[in-house]
Order: structure tokens, then C-alpha cells, then sequence
């Protein structure tokens, strides 16, 4: 063994050489994060850490803008951390926020605001500050630029409307006669209309007519219910998650709805998972598709022909869709000066002047300099579902729901169990209660109080 | 076998006492020297958080507030000795065991023996029975979830061309834990088959020869011969499978996310519901706590055979 080490060196001296340069090393890493970390110093003042939880063609999109904010403010030195979505996401900050080391800078979706604002892990934001990096409310998509507010405070500052809508493939649809003299899909009006333009698709396609995510996936579940129980005017959830305000009337009719175009009427399968989805409407084995507009990637992709419309009015009443906005926070910071509250504010106007690009993905900006530009209006299919953004309204406050949350879980798995033919609408109705009563009747674990 | 009682050191005449205490107590130092990184780790994250997470499951803690919480009594016990949801998830975890565990065991002995009896050629079959093994979790999940796919998956196909109709392996509640034993057999059975080959190695050759010559048939050599001789193996095998299935997470959360309607959540998901998502964690230690308390026993039961068999 000893003759591997030069002449006259000792084991001993070998491994003492090897430890001083790892200490070396260490020390000489001082500006790295990870040695700034240990000795709690944090990094340079213009140095941000920004998080988001983008993959796929978001996470591509997110980089293409943070890439393009750096080049055009060198003074910033953005380290940008791309983690995964939902829960961990949103354990990860609120420990980050907990254990002293929170990002600058961080995306949060609007519906988790509240139970962030809540639990103190984010900063509001001081009027003359926005004002100074030009983030006024009259910029904004309104109903975005309002669910950022808690408490008459401005916490966040909206990046995007994403909303739930209807894809439909343009080729299955000629077909169906369900296009316009512009190729554009005529509307359809009321659960009829629905109804009877799946079942002109089914005829096409000789299959399914239109296709929903129901396995595994209980937030596409509960994107699906909520539209549809959005529509007869129903809500959940009422002081900040406190009272169930369910009402039985309105969820057993969109239930019953739901149910009847995969069990009854088999318009729709009633045992699909998120990949069998893709496949169907990627293949044209359905003409309508109930989805996240952030799919468009997916079939832009695939070469697809399709393109998207709000999902249609059913029952007459109040427009309403599913829709949420992811939106920029600066989580709780007791070290960050003015400074760094500066160069953190420049970053998230670099990102919403950049924001065209976000749009490819399927969002709507909610910067209105963005929204209202003639490229963007330009842009196929984003452009036709702006309304919805408008339209939008978030998911009920309560400490336990939101994006990604155990209240969407809840929701979603009911509904899936029904139009999966595996629980009737009342049954379903019945867990729904026992299951949300568990969580209203308990104080809030965020926060001091439940109000 | 050559068996040597080696006669106790300080019989031998001509040595001295003194000398030979202060090389033992020498050796014991070194000894938990070279213990002490190993016993500093053991304590910082095994022994440590334990401790704090008992402490935990007292209190109604919450992830996104510092400190340990309001003082709860035994309120996050009760609260989950009541409560269906608790039950239920316990329930998925037991009806995994039981369904992963038999087919583990036998599968991986019946697997162990075939490959054992090759002449040639047997690295191969090690191979490929192992190989699964060492595939992470997400891989294979990700794999399943498309032959488990409605319609179009290769299961789907494979049994139409049967003429069998396929169930709706993942989301009919009746199907989808048992969709999800079936891929962790495939996943598993790797780390099992090896400990029984290596079992089946074990077993002097010069058995089977002398009982060939009492006359002992194929079936009669198994049964009275390596079936007993193996029984140390089987205990081994089946006892860590079972705390192995107890502790399932990863590849439901992938396949089902505990669905559908929440018929095949694990209690560790319900645990990592209620401490992680809902910022519960004084109750979601109390949940641990009272988990930790059925792998005990196991792991007791376990103690208490392979002692009396020692």
C-alpha cells in the first residue's frame, strides 16, 4: 500500500495533505451558498435566491425568462431553484421560512396566499415600494390583483390567470359540424349543448366523445366539480374554512352531471388516468377535452390540431370556471434590507415584463401591458380564453386548502369515485361533510386565531 | 468440520496478568473510539429525533409556527384512536402485508430453488431475478402505471387477447391494491430470492447424497431436508418482508396517491397527510408514535422466534 505515496510521505502526512485541502477548499468556497448556508451569513446583497416549482415546458419557460432578466441586470445575481410541485413545495418554504433561510424571492399560487399570509411566512409588500417598480394594481388582471391582498394588504404580486377550459381537437369537430364558417367552435350552450355536441364527436370518433382526467388525479377532480358547481352559483367553504357551506341541491346536480356523461351516457370514460388522456385527445379518439389550459405545451407537442375555448355556461347561471394564478411573494426575511427588498422587486418586474414568454405555456398574464399587447392577442389558442381569467374565482380560504392541498384531495376523490360510477352523488355528498367537518370544526395549526 | 476449544488466555501458564488487563482496557477504548462517529450519527438523527418526535406527538405543533406548540395532553392520541380515517389507512397497510407477503416468500423460495438446481449459466438467472431490485421506485411506477393504463396498457391487451376482460386496475377500488402487491412482487422479490439462495448454498451437499442412498425420493428430500434447514432463512425472510410491507409509501403515493376515494392510503401517507400537508405535526407524531408502537411488536415477535431457535 505504502509504495503508492511518493518517497519519504507517510500515510499520515497523506491524509493530513488531503483534510487541509478540503478545509482549504471549504474556505475558499465562502461566496458559494453552501458555505454561506453554514456560516449563516448569507450571500451578497444584489445575490437572490428565487424558487419556483415549474418542470416541463413551464420550467423551460421560467428558465428562458430568468435567463433573460440576468442578462439585462448584471447587478443581480439571480441562483434560481426549481422544486416539485404541490405539498412538498409548500412544506419546503414554510420550513425554509421557519429555519431562518427563506428564498428572496418565490412563487407561490394565489389560492395557498391566505394560509401563507396567515402563518407569517410572507412579507406584505409597502405601497411606495410597488408603486416604484411600477406594480400598481390598475396593471393587473383585477380579480388576481385582489386575491394577492389579505387582510387589505398586498402580499403578492400576480404573475398569471391559469384557468380550467375546454380543448377541443379542430379535425374531430369539422367533422362533428361543430365549427363556425372561421373554423373556430360555435358555442355551446347549456348541459344540452354539451351534451348533444359530445355525442356529434362520439359519432365521429366511434368511441368517447370528450375526455376528463378521473384516476389519481383529485385536483384535476376538483377543478372539473368546481366549474361545474361554480356555475349553479355553490360554494364549499365559508369563513376562512370554518363552515361548510355545501349545498346538497347544487352538488347532487353537478355531480349527477358529471356522472351522466361517463356512467350513464359513456360520452366520457369513466376510468382514465392523466396519460390515457393525453393519448385520447392526442390521437383524436375524443373531440373535447376538460383540462388545465397549462397543457397546451403538451399538444402544441404532439402536433395536435386543436385549439381551446372557456369551458361553456351550463347551467345559465353566473359565468364561472376553475382557475387559479401562480404569483410572486417575497416569504418572511428578517435580514433583508432595503436593498435587497430593491433588487428582489426589480426581479419579479424583470419576470412580468418577460412574462410573454410565460403566456407560451398556456397562461394568461396578468400584467395587463403583457395581456392587452397586440403579440399576445395575436397568440393562438391563449388569446381566446382571456375572458376566463377575468371571470375567476379562487378556491375558498381555509388553512387547509388551496393548490395542491388535503381540501382539493378530499373534494377530488369524491368526485372521482362518482364519475367513476363507484359512489352515488348522495353518498359522495355525505363523506364530502364528514370529511370537511373534521377539518372546519379543528383551529387553525397557521396562524394565531381561525379568523 | 474441525472443532477447536480454544483454552482460556490466562490458563496459559507463564504469562503475566497485569499486562494483558491493561491491553484489554486499551482495546476497549480503541473500541469505542472507533464506535464514536457511528454512535454520534446514531444518536443526532435516529435516537434524537425519536425522542423529540414523543415530545412532538404531546403537543399541538404546527410546521409553519416555531416551537414546540400548546401542550395536548393525550388529545392527539385519542384523536387518532378515534378517528375512521386512521383506521382505515391501518387497515391498507395490513391488507398490503398481507397480500405482498405470502407470494414473497413462496415466490422468492420457488424462485431460489429453480435457479439452485441450474448447472450452468446460473449468474444469468441471479441477474435477472435481481435485477428489478435495484430499480428506483419512481422507474417502476412510472413503468406500471402504463401497463396498468385502461384500454390501451399492455395488461389491457395482453388479457383481451385472452379474451378476458381487463379490470380497471387502478381505479377500481377493489383492484387497485391489489394492482399495486402485484408490482411490488415484481419490484421485491429480488432481495428475497438472494437470502434463499444463499440458504439453499448453505445446505451440505452430503445430505441429499447419504438420504439418496437411504432411498429418500425428490419430494421427500425437500420436505425433510431443506425445508427444515432452511426454516432460519424463512424466518429471516418473512419477518423483514412483513416490516418491509408494513413501512409501504413510495410506490402508492406514485400509482394511486392512496386513491381511489382513499381506498388504498397507507398509514404512513395518512401520516405524512396530516403532519406535512395540514402543518399538523404534533399529531402527525402521535400518528408515528402509535405506528411505531405495531412495528415493535413485530419486530418483538420476530426477537422472540429467532431467539428460541438459536
Amino acid at each position: 500500500m505504502t509504495e503508492s505515496y511518493p518517497k519519504g510521505t507517510s500515510r499520515r502526512a497523506a491524509l493530513g495533505a488531503l483534510g487541509l485541502a478540503g478545509v482549504g477548499a471549504l474556505t475558499a468556497g465562502c461566496g458559494s451558498p453552501i458555505a454561506a448556508g453554514i456560516a449563516g451569513t448569507g450571500p451578497d446583497a444584489t445575490s437572490l435566491t428565487y424558487w419556483n416549482l415549474f418542470t416541463g415546458g413551464d420550467g423551460i419557460n421560467m428558465v428562458a425568462m430568468t435567463d433573460r432578466f440576468r442578462a439585462r441586470h448584471h447587478n443581480v445575481h439571480v441562483d434560481a431553484v426549481t422544486l416539485a410541485w404541490g405539498t412538498p413545495y409548500y412544506t419546503k418554504l414554510a420550513l425554509a421560512v421557519i429555519g431562518d433561510r427563506p428564498p428572496d424571492v418565490a412563487i407561490t399560487h394565489l389560492s395557498r396566499l391566505p394560509t401563507l399570509a396567515e402563518g407569517n411566512l410572507v412579507e406584505p409588500l409597502r405601497p411606495a415600494d410597488l408603486t416604484a417598480h411600477g406594480l400598481t394594481g390598475d396593471r393587473f388582471t383585477a380579480a388576481a390583483w385582489r386575491k394577492g391582498q389579505v387582510g387589505g394588504a398586498q402580499y403578492a404580486v400576480p404573475l398569471d390567470t391559469h384557468p380550467f377550459v375546454m380543448f377541443y381537437r379542430t379535425d374531430v369537430c369539422a367533422k362533428a359540424g361543430l365549427l363556425d364558417g372561421s373554423g373556430k367552435l360555435k358555442p355551446i350552450e347549456g348541459t344540452d349543448g354539451l351534451v348533444a355536441a359530445l355525442s356529434a364527436c362520439a359519432k365521429v370518433t366511434g368511441g368517447y366523445g370528450g375526455v376528463v382526467n378521473v384516476n389519481a388525479d383529485p385536483a384535476t377532480c376538483w377543478r372539473w366539480f368546481d366549474t361545474l358547481y361554480g356555475q349553479l352559483g355553490g360554494q364549499v367553504l365559508a369563513d376562512n374554512g370554518t363552515r361548510i357551506v355545501l349545498d346538497e341541491a347544487k352538488a347532487e346536480k353537478a355531480l349527477s352531471f358529471a356522472r351522466e356523461l361517463t356512467v350513464q351516457r359513456k360520452l366520457m370514460p369513466s376510468n382514465i388516468d392523466g396519460s390515457g388522456v393525453t393519448q385520447l385527445f392526442a390521437s383524436g379518439k375524443v373531440g373535447l377535452l376538460f383540462d388545465g389550459e397549462w397543457q397546451i405545451p403538451t399538444y402544441q407537442g404532439a402536433k395536435t390540431p386543436f385549439s381551446v375555448a372557456p369551458v361553456p355556461n351550463l347551467f345559465g347561471g353566473t359565468y364561472h370556471c376553475f382557475a387559479d394564478s401562480h404569483a410572486l411573494i417575497l416569504p418572511r426575511n428578517g435580514r433583508r434590507d432595503a436593498r435587497r427588498r430593491d433588487a428582489s422587486l426589480t426581479l419579479v418586474r424583470g419576470l412580468l415584463d418577460n412574462s410573454l414568454i410565460w403566456a407560451k405555456g398556456g397562461h394568461i398574464p396578468a400584467f395587463r401591458e403583457i395581456q392587452d399587447s397586440a403579440t399576445f392577442r395575436r397568440m393562438e389558442p391563449q388569446s381566446q380564453y382571456v375572458p376566463a381569467a377575468k371571470a375567476a374565482i379562487y378556491d375558498p380560504a381555509g388553512w387547509y386548502s388551496g393548490a395542491g392541498s388535503d381540501f382539493e384531495n378530499i373534494m377530488g376523490f369524491a368526485v372521482s369515485a362518482v364519475e367513476a360510477g363507484q359512489l352515488h352523488p348522495a353518498a359522495a355528498i355525505a363523506q364530502l361533510r364528514r370529511k370537511l367537518a373534521d377539518y372546519a370544526s379543528r383551529p387553525a395549526p397557521v396562524g394565531g386565531t381561525n379568523s | 468440520m474441525t472443532a477447536t476449544v480454544a483454552a482460556p488466555a490466562g490458563a496459559l501458564p507463564g504469562v503475566k496478568d497485569e499486562p494483558r488487563a491493561a491491553g484489554v482496557i486499551g482495546q476497549t477504548r480503541a473500541g469505542w473510539g472507533l464506535l464514536t462517529p457511528f454512535l454520534v450519527l446514531y444518536l443526532a438523527f435516529l435516537i434524537g429525533p425519536a425522542v423529540y418526535g414523543l415530545l412532538m406527538s404531546f403537543f399541538d405543533g404546527s410546521s409553519v409556527r416555531p416551537g414546540l406548540g400548546p401542550f395536548a395532553g393525550l388529545d392527539n392520541y385519542t384523536e387518532a384512536l378515534t378517528s375512521a380515517d386512521f383506521w382505515s389507512s391501518m387497515w391498507h397497510t395490513v391488507l398490503f402485508t398481507i397480500l405482498t407477503t405470502p407470494p414473497l416468500v413462496i415466490v422468492a423460495l420457488l424462485l431460489a430453488m429453480l435457479t439452485d438446481r441450474i448447472r450452468r449459466g446460473k449468474w444469468f438467472f441471479r441477474l435477472v431475478f435481481f435485477a428489478p431490485y435495484v430499480m428506483p421506485v419512481t422507474c417502476v411506477g412510472l413503468v406500471f402505471t402504463w401497463m396498468y393504463v385502461p384500454q390501451t396498457g399492455l395488461f389491457a391487451t395482453w388479457l383481451g387477447a385472452l379474451g378476458l376482460p381487463a379490470p380497471a386496475w387502478l381505479a377500481d377500488p377493489n383492484w387497485a391494491m391489489i394492482a399495486i402487491a402485484l408490482m411490488t412482487v415484481w419490484w421485491t422479490i429480488g432481495f428475497n430470492f438472494v437470502l434463499y439462495l444463499a440458504g439453499l448454498q448453505d445446505i451440505p451437499r452430503e445430505l441429499y447424497e447419504a438420504s439418496a442412498v437411504d432411498g429418500a425420493g425428490p419430494g421427500a428430500q425437500w420436505w425433510r431436508i431443506t425445508v427444515p434447514l432452511l426454516s432460519r432463512t424463512t424466518v429471516l425472510v418473512t419477518m423483514l418482508q412483513i416490516i418491509a410491507s408494513l413501512k409501504v409509501f413510495d410506490q402508492i403515493y406514485l400509482l394511486t396517491a392512496g386513491g381511489p376515494n382513499y381506498s388504498t392510503r397507507p398509514v404512513i401517507e395518512y401520516i405524512y397527510d396530516v403532519g406535512f400537508t395540514d402543518f399538523r405535526t404534533g399529531y402527525g407524531a402521535a400518528a408515528s408514535m402509535l405506528y411505531f408502537v405495531v412495528i415493535l411488536a413485530v419486530s418483538a415477535v420476530w426477537f422472540a422466534i429467532s431467539r428460541r431457535r438459536a
